[in-house]
């Protein structure tokens, strides 16, 4: 898997309800429409300035807050190549992961906005090509993996029939 | 070695002794979507193309984040639920039967089972001594279908809680406090276990609040061992039946222990736009406030109405507040009114609203305008919760909460207690 975009920035603990707000529920039936406003909350220009296979780059504690898998299915719909952050939060790491979002736990203080990023996951780093630098990725659980790469959790159900993980 | 309170209910579900860090496939006792998450389950559900569910008594779908519904397609989303109940035989929770983690305390869950909901303060159960978890839309779907679901062990912080609050301090505090003191993400993937010799002096409704806020820690989930006060309170419920001993081994083994002496407390608030960002109500400074509002998971309960009634008696609201009060269930909400609650409340001047979660998250029934603060006691501050991006959400206690609302603005409820 390789992924090359453009970085946008993003701070710590940026909720559940930035990424979905609460007042935009009656689109959670309509997730592309819901995509439109991707995370508008906290930067209300990024889903209209993004390209398909850009990234979100965050700090601390992303996604934090509420259990709304549109979070994270909004941001896979959006395009968005992967979301960096320094650390995730417990129920959307989950949620993403069922999803086949890919995250990505790196030092995201070494990427500032608009740098050009390449994702290498089999040897594990994130090359800044802007900074001409590399960063390591905290490795992936193996379930994760196996998870990401089978399409998620549905599609892992489907093909096994039951869980096939530990 | 000894095992944590998590570390016993996930052996007993995975069949074997587990440990920290280790990935089990665990058997699921319930399950349970809101009208918010479940039209999303249903629909990853029907993609598994299984028959029937798992188990459709144990699988409880409630409407209440948006209830009575606001616009038409959330009336359609409702609708989604109600015909999936109607179809698989499962648990419909209607609207204005009230917010889901109090239906599920007083109906459904019992000591030592493992509940998953696709809602993050479904950790509400960890009172009760079950290991009560929020997942999303997806993983409930399959648990639908299998009635499992994998879970990684996780490791455990003791919270020790000695000593006694002071006047005009309450659970709600005490929670805020901790927050406040490990950050929103001071707990990532590990369970709360609350113990100490303070807990059995505090009230299962003290209980709810605190394990209801453990995820605003990052906690997957916060856990009380069982005592006499939740055989009375299963039995309260007509489930005494289903009482079970719950306690960790005195050989527990914790990541982590953390003393809190509640003389120490003070009456504290969660100041915009993170739950952590915490002050005492020393610190504070005069905050007017536009809304207070009174309700909700965290603080709901007949315990709380009790605490804010007692406070508004005889009292009027400020002019310029807005004063809004939503009794967390059905069952809260006619106990109310039998003790005179709700005379008080309207007699005061507040706006009693439909038992749900109303105006917590940003739906309707209370959305702030540009610049106002509501002080609310809810678990969530983050910036747009209450449905705009430029309100401002304070959090405190039910006592604050109402004293607040008479006065205009954040005020020190210790003056009238």
């Amino acid at each position: 898997m390789e992924l090359r975009g453009k970085a946008f920035k993003f701070g710590d603990d940026i909720s559940t309800d930035h990424i979905a707000p609460g007042r935009l529920f009656h689109l959670r039936s309509n997730l592309p429409e819901l995509a439109k406003h991707v995370l508008e909350d906290a930067d209300s220009e990024f889903a209209s300035k993004m390209s398909k296979g850009d990234f979100v780059v965050a700090g601390n504690n992303f996604g934090l807050g509420s259990s709304r898998e549109h979070a994270p299915q909004i941001i896979k719909i959006a395009g968005v190549g992967a979301v960096l952050a320094k650390s995730f939060a417990r129920i959307f790491y989950r949620n993403a992961i069922n999803i086949g979002l890919l995250l990505i736990e790196c030092d995201t203080d070494k990427i500032d906005a608009g740098d050009e990023l390449e994702i290498n996951i089999k040897e594990g780093y994130v090359n800044n090509i802007t900074k001409n630098e590399k960063l390591t990725i905290t490795p992936l659980p193996e379930v994760m993996i196996k998870l990401l790469n089978e399409g998620g959790l549905i599609e892992h159900i489907k093909i096994h029939g039951d869980f096939d993980l530990v | 070695m000894g095992q944590t309170i998590a570390e016993k209910i996930l052996s007993a579900h995975a069949g074997k002794n587990v440990v920290p860090s280790e990935l089990v496939i665990s058997k699921i006792d319930a399950v349970m979507v809101q009208d918010g998450t479940g039209p999303l389950a249903v629909n990853e559900f029907k993609k598994l193309n299984k028959q029937k569910l798992f188990n459709p008594q144990r699988t409880i779908l409630f409407i209440d984040h948006a209830a009575p519904s606001p616009r038409k397609e959330l009336s359609n989303s409702h609708n989604v639920l109600r015909e999936f109940a109607k179809e698989y035989g499962a648990v419909l929770s209607e609207v204005g039967e009230g917010v889901c983690h109090q239906r599920l305390i007083e109906n459904y869950i019992n000591p030592g089972e493992i509940l998953l909901g696709a809602d993050s303060h479904t950790c509400t159960s960890g009172a009760l001594g079950a290991f009560a978890t929020g997942v999303g839309s997806t993983d409930i779907a399959v648990v639908m279908a299998l009635g499992k679901t994998w879970l990684k062990v996780p490791s455990s912080f003791k919270i020790v809680l000695e000593g006694e609050f002071q006047k005009g301090v309450y659970a709600k505090d005490l929670i805020l406090h901790l927050i406040g003191l490990i950050g929103a993400d001071g707990a990532t993937y590990k369970a709360l276990e609350f113990t100490g010799s303070a807990v059995k002096n505090m009230s299962m409704s003290d209980r709810f609040t605190i394990s209801n806020m453990a995820v605003e820690a990052g906690a997957k989930a916060g856990l009380f061992e069982t005592d006499e006060k939740t055989y009375e309170y299963l039995k309260e419920h007509g489930r005494e039946d289903k009482y079970k001993k719950i306690k960790a081994d005195s050989d527990a083994v914790y990541e982590k222990v953390i003393e809190i002496n509640l003389n120490d407390i003070k009456p504290t608030i969660s100041c915009p736009h993170t739950v952590d960002n915490t002050k005492t109500i020393d610190e504070i400074g005069k905050i007017k406030v536009n809304q207070v509002y009174i309700g909700t998971c965290t603080n709901g309960r007949i315990e709380d109405l009790r605490i804010a009634a007692n406070i508004l008696k005889g009292q009027k609201v400020k002019e310029g507040t807005r004063l809004l009060i939503a009794p967390a269930s059905r069952k809260v909400f006619l106990d109310a009114l039998k003790e005179g609650l709700i005379e008080t409340f309207v007699q005061s001047g507040a706006a009693i609203v439909t038992s749900g979660c109303g105006a917590c998250v940003g739906v309707h029934a209370g959305i702030l305008g540009d610049g106002e603060v509501c002080l609310t006691t809810q678990n969530r501050n983050f910036k747009g919760r209450m449905g705009n991006t430029e309100g401002f959400i304070y959090l405190s206690s039910p006592a604050v909460a109402a004293y607040s609302a008479i006065k205009g603005y954040i005020a020190d409820v210790r003056e009238v207690l």
